[in-house]
Formats: C-alpha cells, structure tokens, sequence
C-alpha cells in the first residue's frame, strides 16, 4: 500500500521535510567552511595593512583596508544567512507537527521570506532554488513574484566604504593611519549626492521625515542638510529631534571661526563647542506637580556624558587642538554636572596627550565675550543647554548662524547642517547666502578624512568673502546665491 | 539728582512707592548693616567701601561676619551672619565660594538668597563714559528670578550612572518676577521689557514662565511700556552682536546667570557692573557678576569699582540719596579720567589707589 503511495503521491510530507532538513544543514555547512576561509583571508590582510602602514604605502593599505571592509561585511552576511537557514529549519520542524494534526503542509510566509533572501547568496543560491520549487510544489511557499535577483549590498559597499576603510584603517594601525590615509585625488571631491527629500509628510496624522530618507541617510551613514522647519502647531515633534533620535546623533559640534572681511566686534574668533545632543534640559520630561508648579527634568547619565567626552577628545587630537575643557555649573548642580565632569575626567585619562581642564559656565560666557583668543587652543564640551546658548553667542560674535557651519555625529549616522533657519522670505530668490552650508560641507569631508578637498574649498570660500567682491546681501555684497557660488568654483580653478 | 543717570542710581525697591520704609527691629541698631566680605578678593573690595563710607560719614555702623565658602568648617559663623541680615534687612556682601565636589556644602550664596526670599536679583549693564569695549551705548537691566528653577537644588540619582536634576517653576514666584521688571522699567523710565525663555524646549516650566510674563504685560498696557519675548539662545546671540536693542530683561534663574556674565562682558567686566538682591523684607547689595576671582586675591589688584557702585545703590536703598550720588559720581570721574585704573580696565593702579583716588574726587 505504502509503495503504491508513494508511487503515485511520491514521497510523504514527513519524508520531504527531512529531505529538506538533510539539505540545509548541509548547506549551513558550506557556509561555515567558507567563513572559516573568509576568516583566514581576512586575518592575513589585515597582517598586510599593519605591514604596509609601518612601510608608510598609504595607498595600497588602503586598498587593502577596502577588502578588509568587504570580507567583514560578507561575514556578516554569511552568518545571517547561517541563522536564517537554521530558522528554515526550526520552521519545517513546525509544519512537520502541524501535518500530523491536519495531514498536508501549511502555506508558511514565514518559510517564504527567509527563503527568497537566501537565494540572493550566490554560494547556496542553487540549492535553494530548487528547495523553494520544491516547496512551491508541496503548497508551503506561494510562487515567487520577485525573481529579479539584485545584489544591491555590492552597491552599497562603495558608497559606505570610504567611511568605513577610514575607520578600519584607524583600528589597525592604532591610530598611526586612517587621519592621513587620503588617497591624494584632484577635484572633483569623490563623493556622490544621494538627494533625498527631508520635507515631512502626514502619516497617521502625524507629519514625519519620509522613509525615503531615513533610509538613504542609514545606508549612506554621512548627510548634508538644508534647513528645517518645524511646523508651528501642537503636537508636532521637532522634526531635528526626530532625526537625532532616529540616528542617535548625540554630540553636536559647532565651530566659529571669524571670517576675514566680515567686520565684527571680534576678529580672533576660533572657537570648537561639543554640546551633548540628547539628554540634559532636553529630556522633554516636564510635569506640572499641582496648578502653577511645574517640574522639568534634567537628565545626565554616565553614559551619553563619557560618549560625548570620548568623542570630544578624539575631535580635539584629530584637529590638532591640545586642550579640552569641560563647562559646567557643578558648584550648584553638584550630582548631574558633577557626574558630567567625572565622565569627562575619566576619558581625559585615555588621552593624556591632550590636557584637560574645567571651567565654570559663568566664566567661560563672561571670558569668550570679553576675550575669544585664549578659546582658540581647545575644545570646549558640555551638556546640551549650555552648549545651545554658548554655540549661538560663539555665532553672535562673528556674524551670526548665516556664517557657522554644524555637524550633528552620531552612532548610526553623522548628519551635517546648517543651523540657520529656513528664511522663507528670500526662498527662491536666488539670494541665501550658502556660506553656513558650505562650511558644514568642509566640515563633512574632514569628517570623512577628505582633508585636502576641505582645505582647498575652504579657503576659496573664505579668500571670496575676504575679496568681498561677489558677496551676498546679507553680507553687505549684491551677488546672488550663483554668482557667489561660480566666483568660489573659479577660485578653486586657478588654485 | 543731577540730570544724567549713572549705572547704579536705579531704584530697586519693591512696589511703587519708592525705597522702603526699613522697619527696625527693637533689638537693632538703626544704623546697622550687615557686611560679608566674602571669599576671593572680597576683603579688598570691601576694605575700600569701608574706607569711602568712612570718608563720607556715611551714618552705617558695620556688622561684619568673615564667612569664608573655602571649607564647610565656617557654617557657624554662616548662620550668625544670616541672623544678623535678618536683624538688620540689609546687607553688603561679596561673593562666597562653593565647592564643586559633592562632598562639599552647598552654595551658601543661593542658600541666602533662597532663606531671605530675596526674589529678584537685579544687575545693570551699561557703559562707562571714558571706558570704550567693544560695544558703545549698552545699557540694559537684567532681572532675574533668584530662588527657584535649576538652582533647586533638588537632585537624585535614580540608577547608577543616570541623575536626575529638577528645575522647579512656579506661577506664584514667575509672576513676581515679572511684575518686579515692569515695576523697575516703570520707576526708572525704561521703555522695554523683554522675557528671555526657551518655552520652545521646556514647554511646560519654561512655558508657565512666558505665559505669566504676557499676562503681567498685559496688566502693564496703560504704561506704556513695550514688551517682547527672546529664546535665551538667540537672545547670547543678540547680545553680543547688538546688544543696544535691550533695555529691561526678565527671566529664569540660570539664564539669568548666562546673561548676566554676557552683559558683563560687554560693559568691560565684572568689576565694574554693580547688582543687587531685592525682596519683600530683605535686600542684600553684592556686585553684579558673581565671581570670587581667586586668582588675585590678596593682590591687591581688584577693581572696587562693582563693590562701590553696588554700596551706593544701598546708601539709595536706606534713603541716603544724597551720599549715593557724590559716591558714585566720585567713582565715575576716575573712571572717565582714565588716569587710575585697575589691572581689568587695562590700567596698573592697585585696589588701594583706586580707593584713595575716588576719595580724593569726593574732597
């Protein structure tokens, strides 16, 4: 009888699955040899890196570095994809129960996603092929709509790579290489716009960045970004708060430096402020105890403080500043700044190149104002209220938000904007002066350890203002928004 | 009163009735005031008040406490000189200094404030003829709520590695407040009284804040007086850029301290802004940008200039307007001569010359 079955039924649900399960254990051995070999491979490039950055050949480090990046990221790849076959597996163990119960196999969503992304792998992608016709066939996966096979992660990786080698090149050279590991490229600066529109959108009522965005900015980890506007009204959170929270940008930096033929009050401005970006005043935990008593919290944790501090020093050592100071109101907030400072001393041990010291926020805004010069040697970081109100009056001084550049740097991304506001007046006039977004460009590729590229730019701004020739309105100048930006780019020509 | 007005002349008594009527306690001497020189160069620039009042025959009789803020040991001494304020209801004290560790006291400067009630803290900025900065033609007041919001000093740590530190906002003590600017604005002919918040982030405390400010303006209309409102970082930001277009300014405590120190700064430093604290029973007279200025203490090379002025705002205080003026007047002719000055306005004369200097302008 069973021979008769099978015959004419071919094998039993409980048979396939086996067959299945036999299948992509196997497959799952595959992958493990083949990360056992990436793991070699990757172990002995990185050898070559160390080797090649004690020699000083930058460039082929790099190179090398570059695979470093792949074979981590194919790594990673290979391990998900050893995770979700075992989850396949887990799955058919299920249906395997379920069919004792009403004797045929399930229809499994499930099964169907975790397939469909393992056939993107090229190592097991023919096994899984034909597993999922098979499948198809028993009525466990529905036909597959989206056979284009795209490889996108390889896309990706050049994009994200430059970042990323910087950063590997850092970790493997302990830091001797990864800051003057550019590969030395004429202009054009080698980066590639992603224009993403950040403009809100209503959702469930709510207005919210698009996903569009969101995802750019994730897959990209580095932005540049106009102004914002939140809309005015209740119930709409900022929308720059959206964005550091979705990107965990906790530390803020604002430098001013007074730009030559812009006549201020000032003109030795060289000021870095580092603001913590997503705690202290800004909990936006308020509560009104009884009618006319409000509490709002202020909220400091270890954490977030020795995350800001530690990127603090690193910006002050990659910028070749030779002190950092902490400001504070310890004396009167002794537990939440206090905690702030200890964060701050115990990083400062880790760097002890750089000096550390600790000012009180009623001399530091009484001394900047009085006498800017001294600030030019540090990095100045604090808590997030201090920070805003120190960053604004640090613009004051050398002509306001129109000439300072932001950068917003964050665990999952680094955003890179322009503080001023969205002056819809002058939109569309061809009159804004783009001096601040320029400058937190400059900032971006210095971030991104594009030196040479922010240096040239840079001064190419700066020698057009100084000329004062093609200036915008807001500057005391007539030209517009173009005729500012092509006198930079003929600068930048001749240089 | 001579016809142009000087840094310091403002009234700041409570109410529009002019100076307060001191009511004096059987048990005081009517003529008592309490003096705390204060940590830092407090000593010298209080020797050199003393010296002046002495000079003047100013009707005070001093009743001095040397409470230091450098160790906690000086508590004792703290309270009598506290009770010696509340005897006397007015005082001229220096700045105390307040450990940083959190094993240390807390500040002993607030706590007065707080224990007094003295409410309003009030600091003018305005530039000296014969003393060019940077800026020319700053003059503004700055009025600020001095015992509530960050300074609380309510703070817990409610897991290891996360603090909490509440700002407590009250309607009761930000309508206060407000009143008090536009009461100042009113006796002193000011034309403006702006609020600096950030309403925009703390919606709630910085919100009730506002939110008073504009019903208390609203009760003002018939006066005259304009008023506006400016998030306290543009408002940094304004200030150092053009700071002409304040006149009377009213917020929170910390703003209060970050804008205080701007103000200073524009003017030529905080040695020569004046300030004082004001409530309904006590008024304690210290200079306007609270800095012990350890660094040259005992060198003799403080400017009294901020202790002086402040003084003479407590002679207006008491009724004494008379001396008020010749004193500050004094001071402001040496100032605009340019021939004595201290180390901080760029000159090399010493604390003591400085003194002998206005003393010898007041013969």
């Amino acid at each position: 009888m069973q021979t008769i079955n099978r015959f004419l039924y071919g094998p039993t649900a409980e048979e396939k699955v086996r067959a299945w399960q036999g299948k992509l254990r196997s497959e799952q051995r595959t992958i493990e040899r083949e990360m056992r070999q990436l793991d070699t491979a990757t172990k002995k490039a990185q050898g070559t890196v160390k080797q090649l950055a004690k020699k000083g050949d930058v460039k082929s480090a790099r190179i090398m570095a570059r695979e470093v990046v792949r074979s981590h990221k194919q790594m990673d790849r290979l391990s998900v994809s050893k995770a979700r076959l075992g989850s396949i597996g887990n799955q058919l163990q299920q249906q395997l129960a379920m069919a004792k119960v009403t004797g045929s196999l399930q229809k499994s969503t499930e099964i169907m996603k975790l397939s469909n992304s393992l056939i993107k792998l090229p190592q097991i992608s023919q096994t899984m092929r034909e597993m999922s016709m098979e499948m198809t066939k028993a009525g466990i996966m529905e036909e597959m709509l989206d056979d284009t096979l795209q490889f996108e992660d390889d896309e990706e990786l050049d994009v994200e790579a430059d970042a990323e080698v910087d950063k590997v090149l850092y970790d493997l050279t302990e830091g001797k290489l990864g800051q003057a590991g550019t590969v030395k490229e004429d202009l054009p600066v080698p980066i590639e716009w992603e224009e993403v529109s950040v403009a809100p959108i209503l959702k469930n009522g709510k207005t919210v960045i698009p996903d569009a965005a969101i995802s750019s900015v994730k897959k990209n980890t580095v932005a540049l970004k106009g102004p914002l506007a939140t809309p005015i009204g209740k119930g709409h959170v900022s929308l720059n708060l959206t964005l550091r929270r979705t990107f965990n940008l906790f530390a803020n930096v604002r430098p001013c430096l007074s730009i030559q033929g812009f006549k201020t009050p000032y003109d030795d401005v060289n000021t870095v402020l580092i603001r913590e970006n997503t705690e202290g005043e800004y909990s936006g935990i308020e509560h009104e105890v009884v009618d006319g008593v409000v509490q709002s919290i202020k909220l400091i944790t270890w954490d977030a403080s020795e995350r800001v501090a530690r990127y603090a020093f690193h910006y002050a050592q990659s910028q070749g500043r030779k002190r950092v100071t902490a400001v504070h109101k310890a004396n009167i907030m002794k537990m939440s700044d206090g905690m702030f400072l200890s964060a701050c001393r115990q990083v400062a041990k880790e760097f002890p190149e750089i000096t550390y010291d600790e000012d009180l926020l009623d001399r530091v805004c009484l001394q900047v104002v009085q006498n800017p010069k001294p600030y030019a040697d540090r990095v100045m970081v604090m808590p997030n209220l201090y920070g805003d109100i120190l960053s604004d009056m640090c613009a004051g001084l050398i002509g306001g938000l129109g000439l300072t550049p932001s950068g917003n740097i964050g665990r999952d991304a680094s955003i890179f904007e322009a503080v001023h506001g969205s002056a819809p007046d002058i939109a569309g006039k061809g009159l804004a002066n783009p001096t601040a977004l320029l400058l937190s460009s400059i900032m971006m590729l210095r971030h991104m350890n594009l030196n040479e590229h922010a240096s040239k730019i840079e001064s190419a701004a700066l020698s057009t203002i100084a000329e004062g020739k093609a200036i915008t309105g807001d500057l005391g100048g007539k030209a517009s928004t173009k005729e500012y930006t092509s006198a930079i780019i003929d600068k930048l020509r001749r240089a | 009163m001579s016809a142009t007005v000087y840094v310091g002349q403002e009234r700041v008594g409570r109410g529009r009735f002019g100076p307060r009527e001191r009511v004096i306690a059987m048990w005081a001497k009517d003529d008592a005031v309490t003096l705390i020189p204060g940590d830092g160069i407090g000593n010298e620039i209080t020797d050199s008040v003393k010296e002046i009042f002495e000079h003047v025959n100013a009707p005070i009789e001093w009743e001095q406490y040397n409470v230091s803020g450098m160790s906690s040991e000086g508590e004792d001494l703290f309270k009598q000189a506290m009770e010696s304020l509340r005897r006397n209801r007015v005082g001229l004290k220096g700045i105390l200094f307040t450990p940083i560790s959190q094993s240390g006291h807390i500040s002993w400067n607030v706590a007065m404030r707080q224990q007094l009630d003295i409410y309003a803290s009030v600091v003018l900025c305005k530039s000296l003829p014969g003393f060019p900065t940077r800026h020319n033609n700053v003059d503004f007041a700055i009025i600020r709520e001095n015992t509530e919001g960050e300074y609380s000093g309510l703070e817990h740590q409610s897991f290891p590695g996360v603090v909490e530190s509440l700002k407590v906002s009250t309607r009761a003590k930000a309508e206060r407040i407000c009143r008090f600017a536009f009461d100042f604005a009113l006796k002193n002919n000011r034309k403006k009284v702006t609020c600096v918040h950030k309403a925009n982030i703390m919606k709630l405390g910085d919100g009730l804040f506002l939110n008073t400010f504009r019903r208390v303006a609203e009760d003002y209309k018939s006066t005259g007086i304009e008023f506006n409102d400016m998030i306290v970082d543009n408002t940094s930001m304004q200030l150092v850029a053009r700071p002409t277009q304040f006149d009377v300014m009213v917020m929170p405590n910390l703003y209060g301290a970050i804008v205080s120190n701007i103000g200073a700064a524009l003017v030529g430093g905080p040695g020569i802004v004046p300030g004082c604290n004001v409530g309904r029973e006590y008024a304690l007279f210290e200079p306007g940008c609270r800095h012990v200025a350890k660094d040259i203490m005992g060198t003799n090379r403080a400017n009294p200039s901020a202790m002086i002025l402040s003084a003479t705002m407590m002679l207006r205080h008491l009724g004494l307007d008379h001396l008020a003026n010749s004193v500050a007047s004094a001071t402001f002719d040496v100032i605009n001569a340019g021939k004595v000055r201290t180390a901080d306005m760029g000159g090399s004369a010493t604390t003591s010359e400085f003194t002998a200097a206005v003393i010898k302008n007041l013969n």
